[in-house]
């Protein structure tokens, strides 16, 4: 069977000691003070702090500094091809950088939807000469995501196709679902889910409750997504399938998750950060640059419920459903405009300040969710153990900023964090073996 | 106040505040000559993106009674035809430098836009099915002049509440005013979660005789079409306030315009309970109030939320 193919930009592969750090990775087990000497893109070994050898290295003091592995994100949009005046492969990877991961995965919901086999390959091109972090991209499930006729799934696998997903819109089909999931069979890859019910979802446009109510605004029921998880996640049971549940957001779809791994079905899932910070309170601003997405805002139930799935491990990553969009189609009246909000650069720091610092969640726990996305699309999760590739997230857990003051790495500005002042921040990012990002400011001086 | 976005925004008191201004309009009314000078030589812009009579006529009467010079754009007709988005239409109308812009826009949330676009005192005449806060003023007034008071006066709103910003407003102000709500309607014409706004919800009228007031909405026929109700038929059966329904000492109100054998029958549009016309009057004297506050009283200038004194772009939001 076909494996998913992620690509970056080729580069220097990084040479480079990070002198003193706190090194955490809950998944490896490591939580301790080193030098973290990483040679030839490598991570070669981790020293007791003071005693690695300068060695021709590049020396960074990193003293008070954290350094994680790097984080993966399982669901962006880099609206290539066909709407790069909102994002594109090089400045979506750039904003993943800044963010600390070091690979994500790009949804098909193009102009057109990637449908192809040629679309996947020139895709995968495109990152090779373009991307700071490794990307994959997905194919969507039925041609043109219209719902009726599948794609060549074993086609679209064998050019790299990260897995398959109709993101944007459900597949409102149950028969439709069950040949693609009975077809994996054949060719792999993980299908990913948007679970709407769109007769349960009407025109609207925020969560169903009393803040909808109050605003006039039509709601979308809770039910609307989990009823379709449940539909589908009995049609995965029932075929065998393996499918990955997208942006959860109301407790009734942690439970339908949660039921369905308890019944065997091979499921996983994630949440998004302003999922797991904000409600549906924030609504009455009637700002949709900050809060107008797809699925919406919930009551402060869903999201702790989203928290208790997260501790519990239903939940096994976090995504950021980074989507972008352009100034125009965010200036209008909160029911035209545009759903989604951006949200690579700001997912570490935001859920640091909103979950961890407040004690909600570990750190560890962040730290473990953010990678989880990998796993579940047959990518390598990335790890600090000596051998690894170099994939590390270099954080400031005391650094203090404010989004969006020095302008954002993505095409677009519609950041549901615009404007605030978070706590923890991703100095230096490195990818697939490469430097990936650093933060203007955080000048690399030599040790010592 | 700077601008009129919604009722959510006011006080008590700033409400009893506009409610006065409105009753020396209303001796103004009684003269000979109907006009003041006092907006003369201000213009104010009325921009209309959806139909209107009552709100709209009244407005533009408002604006004249008062000498400021008007300009009324309905959307139909207009460059919005070619598909000029609201940003552009707000950034041309300023060009003229308004001191005033009267919006009815389809879709919540548009006059709070428009505030934060334009130096210009923004007032909301009614933004999807969020707010429509001059309907909520001028149906207080109405009551008041009627009840003294409206402490402690129950008050039922009957019909479609989820398609309604006047029953959103309305809501908002007679609580506001002390009055005791009861919504009632069909469960499916009644938002998820309303009550906690705080309201009673019923799904019949047989509890109605205990209200002072009776508050009729406007049932519009698609809503058939959506199921929301089986039929217009069953829903007047179940819903239309008719003379057996309305006590002799209950009062009758509702917004206009009125489908006559749907949501009200024909004679208790007629009988001396109704306030509907009493209405209409007051809202041109609540309009030229709300426009008095806004632009004359305490002689202060509409502070600008942003910029420099035209429609400037928001920019990174803040």
């Amino acid at each position: 069977m076909s494996a998913t193919q992620l690509e970056m930009r080729a580069g220097e592969s990084a040479d480079l000691v990070l002198r003193g750090v706190e090194v955490l990775d809950p998944v490896a087990g490591i939580e301790a003070q080193h030098d973290v000497v990483v040679r030839n893109g490598e991570i070669a070994e981790l020293l007791a702090a003071g005693e690695a050898k300068a060695d021709g290295l590049e020396e960074i003091d990193a003293g008070g500094l954290h350094a994680f592995p790097a984080f993966f994100d399982p669901h962006v949009h880099l609206r290539t091809p066909g709407q790069e005046h909102k994002e594109d492969i090089e400045t979506g990877a750039r904003s993943a950088a800044a963010g600390g991961y070091c690979g994500i995965l790009a949804m098909a919901n193009t102009e057109p939807p990637v449908s192809t086999p040629a679309d996947i390959e020139a895709l995968l091109v495109d990152a090779r000469a373009a991307a700071a972090v490794k990307v994959g991209f997905l194919a969507t499930v039925t041609r043109a995501m219209e719902g009726v006729e599948l794609t060549e799934m074993a086609s679209l696998r064998a050019a790299g196709a990260a897995g398959f997903s109709d993101d944007g819109l459900p597949i409102r089909s149950a028969r439709i679902l069950r040949r693609a999931l009975q077809y994996q069979r054949l060719c792999g890859g993980t299908i990913a889910l948007h679970e709407e019910d769109p007769e349960l979802s009407g025109a609207g446009v925020m969560h169903e409750g009393p803040v909808s109510a109050a605003l006039g605004l039509e709601g979308i029921p809770s039910i609307s997504e989990s009823t379709m998880i449940a539909r589908d996640a009995a049609l995965a049971g029932y075929e065998g399938g393996r499918i990955h549940v997208q942006h959860l957001s109301a407790a009734e779809s942690v439970e339908a998750v949660r039921a369905a791994k308890a019944a065997g079905v091979q499921i996983s899932c994630e949440a998004s950060p302003h999922h797991l910070c904000l409600t549906d309170e924030e609504v009455r601003s009637l700002d949709p640059q900050r809060f107008k997405m797809n699925p919406p805002l919930r009551s402060e139930a869903d999201r702790q419920a989203l928290i208790e799935g997260l501790r519990d491990g239903t939940i096994e990553c976090i995504a950021t459903d980074h989507a972008p969009h352009a100034a125009e189609e965010k200036e209008v009246p909160f029911e035209q405009a545009a759903m989604g909000v951006i949200g690579l650069e700001t997912a570490f720091a935001a859920l640091y300040t909103e979950l961890v610092l407040p004690g909600t969640i570990e750190l560890g726990l962040l730290v473990e969710r953010l990678a989880g996305g990998a796993a579940p699309f047959g990518v390598e999760r990335p790890s600090l153990t000596p051998g690894s590739e170099a994939n590390i997230a270099l954080c400031d857990l005391s650094a203090r900023w404010t989004v969006g003051a020095e302008g954002y790495e993505s095409r677009s500005s519609n950041s549901w964090c615009a404007g605030k002042e978070l706590t923890g921040r991703v100095l230096m990012t490195l990818a697939g073996g490469r430097i990936a990002y650093r933060l203007r400011s955080f000048s690399m001086g030599v040790a010592g | 106040m700077r601008h009129l976005l919604s009722i959510e925004q006011l006080s008590k008191a700033e409400i009893e505040a506009i409610l006065d201004r409105a009753e020396s309009f209303a001796e103004v009314g009684r003269r000979d000559i109907k006009k003041v000078p006092t907006l003369r030589g201000r213009t104010i812009v009325t921009l209309f993106y959806e139909s209107s009579t009552r709100t709209s006529s009244s407005f533009e009467l408002a604006a004249k009674r008062l000498s400021a010079d008007l300009v009324s754009v309905k959307a139909a007709g207009s460059s919005v035809d070619k598909g000029e988005s609201l940003k552009d239409t707000i950034a041309t109308l300023s060009a003229y430098d308004p001191a005033a812009i009267v919006l009815r826009h389809p879709y919540a949330g548009a006059a709070q836009m428009v505030a934060g676009w334009a130096n210009v005192a923004v007032v909301n005449a009614g933004d999807g099915k969020h707010e429509h806060p001059s309907q909520a003023l001028l149906d207080v007034y109405t009551l008041r002049r009627r009840l003294g008071s409206l402490e402690g006066k129950r008050i039922w709103i009957v019909g479609d509440v989820l398609h309604s910003r006047v029953a959103r407003s309305n809501l908002i102000a007679f609580k506001a005013m002390g009055a005791e709500l009861t919504v009632c309607g069909p469960p499916a014409l009644i938002p998820r979660g309303l009550e906690q706004l705080g309201c009673t919800v019923e799904h019949s009228l047989d509890g109605a005789g205990e209200a002072d007031v009776i508050y009729a909405l406007r049932l519009q026929h698609e809503r058939m079409a959506e199921s929301f109700v089986p039929s217009i038929r069953e829903y007047a059966e179940h819903f239309q306030i008719d003379s057996r329904r309305l006590g002799p000492r209950q009062l009758l109100m509702h917004p206009g315009p009125v489908n006559r054998g749907v949501e009200l029958s024909g004679e208790v549009i007629d009988s001396p309970q109704s306030l509907i016309n009493e209405q209409v009057a007051s809202g041109l004297v609540v309009r030229m109030a709300i426009l008095y506050e806004l632009l004359a009283a305490g002689h202060e200038e509409p502070a600008p939320v942003t910029g420099n004194g035209h429609a400037t772009p928001i920019g990174q939001p803040a």
